[in-house]
């Protein structure tokens, strides 16, 4: 699958396209990753489940690190930022660290040094 | 060798479907005549604006004015400061953005022609949205920055003790939207224009300064309107649906409305400022006849201004309690902010010391530009330290210092630009006696109006409020800055006849009048509907200086081309119609609440918007 | 193709009807750098919601039991959220851009058959995601959750339902594709057309993976 067409239409020569091999597999990891993320909801706030005490207090943290994955596969292989133009990739990229930093500090703006009474 | 425009003469003239009456303008995907188009809507809204300027200075000229009351003297100001932003300053901008962004790339058009006169459609609805508010004697009163909660008060239920509010605050809220939606398409249109059709050569590195800042400002527009969109749709449903986004009775918070409307504001700051940098940067070394000075740092500079510029919003909510830390952070990311400043500043003093200058109009109001920015940026330095802010804050020394910048600074920057560019765009020089006159009045009217301002704010006089006693000593300075306005408007109106006179004379503007750097003075003026029989080659950032010098200093004129065998795009009705589509949908939003029914129109606008979309999206584009 | 190899060359007739300075696709630059100021527009909705987590006045809430007024009076009312129902959805619409991404590969390919296929199903499983987020919005709100309750409703049904419009139009825009294919007017040489719907669509999907774990399953 990997030879190309005798004529591009795309502006990504030189690399090669994923085929739907890859695709299916990107998809499969995006399901577990799922599967995981709902996992350790479940196990976070259920007591009586195994390992409770241990995945309780990372759940944010696990569940932000999977999502970030998540993202990262859909950026890269079905949006085809891997083989397309850096330049796609950064105009995708810098806005996401622009908003994740704006996000960042309003939380911070809002639930620290102020007031109690707010 | 950089431009070949000049080898490709014919002795045609152009043939050309006719292009005159107004079905050729509304149908017009030109960005030649849409940059026109957004100049002349962009003027009209501008002296709207100065017109209500005119009437707060008179209303404070003495002490107990009684020209008009609290609640108009509200919306004056508010409508004073929305219409010169949104309707005065940018679309000012945008004029030049559409004219010469595809000239100075060396480009035929815009990458997006039709969606332009989309922009420009939902731009001109918009605006006449929001003043019609004033017809229906509902004006917009809540200030340009409209603070939560003073706007975001319940519509309904409304008490025989507290009254609804009327659609005043909700004009404003759906304008800004309609408004919102220009930016934002014109701002991709040029971001894609900018870095896809450049012409051959033409590296990031060697484009005008003028592309240069459009492209920053463009890319702030991106990342800074969806901000107020979302802060706009829950003023929207605060005041019609109940919630509680800005309401502390519901655990909401006005602050939130700050922090999202500053976050915008900011960088919105800068989409008015970079393109009169970039115009000044542009006439400096032309009426210098040396190079710009810097050009790389003054590129960096940009960039870093617009960068740091959405690290910055909360210097406008020192009032508002943050506590030491966010203060400190936000003082410090301000005074930042100064230094490329400074070194855009250091550039230009760089670019005209030792040139041989020439004093024509534009080099006049581009030397102001810099000179009365600076005098704005020392004062915003003031306050961008907390403690001093809150001294100075909801005083006029802000009004002051807002009104160097924006009128030192991005006025005189787009006037000069006006001045230069004229004959490029009209073939007509303007008349440089009138354009002297104009200058020194708009100077002195300027420092008039704007200078005691700062006086009076650190003697305590308090913006926004319509009057004031006498015996408080702010009699003398305020009659000064009433004189010094109505001397700032008649300069506008030597402008006028200026523009009146030259219009009615003959057209006398070789291609190059001012010996220029750039692409668009190796084309006829005004250029033809393709701009560029070839496109040209580029070789360095001041193509047309490289191609006078390989000629020995002296420029042959260059001919009109018949045109054959360019495809420019089609003209087409789909923009205005989507435009139409966009106000009927939004527009009748300002009922949402009181009348039910209204629902139909925004579904017919809906729909109408939709088949409008899609006759476009299926029309031939070439 | 290799278009910004003739341009740093310098010489050579160039095409000028297609030049472009990166030699990439201008529509392709549009989509992305709209999803570029997209990125901010969602960004502000889950900045407000994250901002304003947890205080809430009165209830319902996301995850617990809590005291709402329910029928003019307080009453204890459940946990509004249920995990499953929204898995699904998400499982869905992640695998919508599986499909939709198989379409486009069929669409560059030439091959028909896969490209109905996979663009069929992908606006299937567009069309089943917006009927779980009504029927989800239309369950909250017969629990007691209406959209100005509190500023948990209001952020969430704000967040979601711009979401959710999002969605809707990336199932009109792939419709309309769908409608081309079947028409035959969707050949290799402009597959370009579905890939802009598919970047949207992907972009869509993306704002889920983001939304899903941060409103869904932080507690």
């Amino acid at each position: 699958m990997s030879a190309h067409a005798t004529h591009g239409h795309g502006d990504d020569h030189g690399h090669s396209h994923p085929t739907p091999r890859t695709y299916l597999g990107v998809g499969v990891i995006l399901f577990a990753l799922t599967a995981l993320e709902v996992l350790a909801y479940e196990v976070g706030h259920r007591p009586t489940w195994p390992l409770h005490g241990m995945v309780e207090p990372i759940v944010v943290p696990i569940l932000l690190i999977l999502s970030a994955f998540k993202f990262f596969l859909v950026a890269a292989f079905y949006m085809h930022l891997k083989q397309d133009s850096k330049l796609f990739s950064n105009l995708f990229v810098w806005p996401i660290v622009l908003a994740i930093a704006l996000a960042m500090a309003l939380v911070v703006l809002f639930n620290y040094w102020v007031k109690e009474t707010y | 060798m950089a431009t070949s425009v000049l080898e490709h003469r014919a002795p045609a003239m152009p043939h050309a479907h006719p292009k005159t009456g107004l079905w050729s303008w509304i149908t017009t995907v030109d960005h030649k005549r849409i940059g026109i188009l957004y100049g002349a809507t962009a003027f009209l809204f501008f002296l709207l604006g100065g017109l209500e300027a005119l009437i707060i200075r008179l209303q404070l000229t003495g002490p107990n004015g009684k020209l008009v009351d609290p609640d108009t003297y509200n919306a004056l100001f508010t409508m004073h400061g929305t219409t010169m932003i949104f309707l005065g300053v940018m679309p000012l901008s945008a004029m030049f953005f559409n004219y010469f962004i595809p000239l100075q790339i060396g480009a035929r058009d815009v990458a997006f022609p039709r969606l332009n006169a989309f922009s420009y459609w939902v731009f001109l609805l918009g605006g006449i949205f929001i003043n019609i508010s004033f017809l229906v004697g509902a004006p917009p009163d809540g200030g340009w920055f409209g603070y939560a909660n003073l706007t975001s008060s319940r519509v309904i239920p409304s008490t025989a003790a507290a009254p609804a509010p009327g659609l005043n605050i909700d004009f404003w809220v759906i304008g800004l939207q309609i408004l919102g939606i220009a930016s934002i398409a014109a701002a991709l249109n040029f971001f894609v224009t900018i870095v896809n059709l450049r012409a051959p050569g033409m590296k990031m590195l060697r484009m005008p300064m003028f592309v240069w800042m459009s492209f920053v400002v463009q890319v702030l527009l991106l990342l800074a309107f969806p901000v107020i969109t979302v802060a706009l749709i829950y003023l929207m449903m605060d005041r019609n649906f109940g919630t509680s986004f800005f309401m502390p009775d519901g655990g909401g918070d006005p602050i939130m409305w700050q922090h999202l409307f500053w976050i915008f504001g900011h960088p919105e700051v800068y989409i008015l400022i970079l393109p009169a940098f970039g115009i000044a940067s542009e006439i400096l070394p032309v009426f210098s006849r040396k190079p710009l000075f810097g050009y790389t740092a003054m590129v960096f500079s940009g960039i870093f201004i617009g960068f740091v510029g959405f690290g910055v919003w909360s210097h406008h909510m020192f009032a508002t309690g943050m506590g030491p830390f966010a203060d400190t952070f936000f003082s410090l990311a301000t005074m930042v902010i100064a230094l490329p400043t400074g070194v855009k500043i250091f550039n230009w003093i760089g670019t005209i010391w030792g040139g041989s200058l020439r004093y024509t109009t534009a080099m006049m109001m581009a030397i102001a530009m810099v000179a009365l920015f600076v005098i704005g940026g020392l004062s915003g330095v003031m306050h961008s330290s907390a403690p001093a802010d809150l001294q100075q804050t909801d005083t006029y020394f802000i009004v002051a210092h807002f009104h160097y910048v924006l009128f030192g600074g991005a006025i005189f920057g787009l006037t000069a630009g006006a001045y230069y560019w004229w004959p490029k765009m009209f073939g007509r020089l303007l008349d440089e006696k009138l354009g002297k006159a104009h200058f020194w009045l708009m100077f002195l009217g300027m420092n008039a109006t704007f200078f005691p301002m700062h006086i009076l704010g650190l003697n305590g006089m308090p913006r926004r409020v319509y009057s004031y006693p006498e015996g408080l000593n702010f009699e003398f300075w305020n009659l000064i800055e009433t004189v010094g306005a109505f001397v700032l408007a008649f300069s506008f109106l030597i402008f006028l006849v200026n523009i009146i006179k030259t219009w009615m004379g003959p057209r006398n503007a070789p291609a190059d009048p001012w010996h220029g750097a750039t692409l668009e003075w190796a084309i006829p003026s005004p250029p033809q509907e393709f701009n560029f029989p070839k496109l040209p080659q580029v070789g360095s950032s001041v193509p047309q200086w490289d191609a006078r010098r390989a000629a020995g200093g002296h420029l042959p004129e260059p001919a009109l081309v018949s045109g054959e065998g360019i495809h420019m795009p089609n003209p087409s009705f789909w923009p205005l119609m989507a435009a139409i589509g966009v106000n009927l949908t939004l527009g009748s939003l300002l009922f949402i609440r009181q009348l039910p029914y209204w629902y139909g129109l925004t579904l017919f606008g809906a729909a109408w918007l939709f088949v409008s979309v899609y006759k476009w999206a299926f029309e031939p584009a070439h | 193709m290799a278009q910004a190899a003739t341009a740093s060359a310098g010489h050579g007739e160039i095409d000028e009807h297609h030049w472009t300075s990166t030699g990439l696709d201008t529509r392709k630059l549009a989509i992305w750098g709209f999803i570029g100021s997209e990125c901010l527009f969602f960004a502000s909705l889950i900045a407000t919601y994250l901002v304003y987590r947890g205080k809430s006045l009165v209830g319902p809430l996301p995850h617990t039991e809590s005291q709402c007024m329910m029928h003019g009076k307080m009453q204890a009312c459940e946990a509004i959220f249920e995990i499953p129902l929204v898995t699904f959805g998400t499982a869905v619409l992640l695998f919508s851009s599986l499909f939709v991404v198989l379409a486009l590969y069929g669409a560059q390919k030439g091959d028909r058959k896969m490209l109905i296929t996979w663009l069929s199903a992908t606006v299937l499983c567009g069309l089943f995601f917006v009927g779980m987020q009504v029927y989800e919005f239309y369950h909250f709100f017969h629990k007691g959750l209406g959209y100005s309750t509190n500023l948990f409703s209001s952020t969430f049904y704000t967040l979601t339902g711009f979401h959710g419009s999002h969605v809707t139009l990336g199932v009109i825009w792939l419709s309309t594709m769908l409608v081309l294919a079947l028409r035959g007017k969707l050949p290799p040489e402009k597959a370009l057309n579905l890939e802009l719907a598919a970047l949207y669509w992907h972009f869509v999907d993306v704002v889920w993976i983001v939304i899903f774990p941060v409103v869904y399953l932080m507690r």
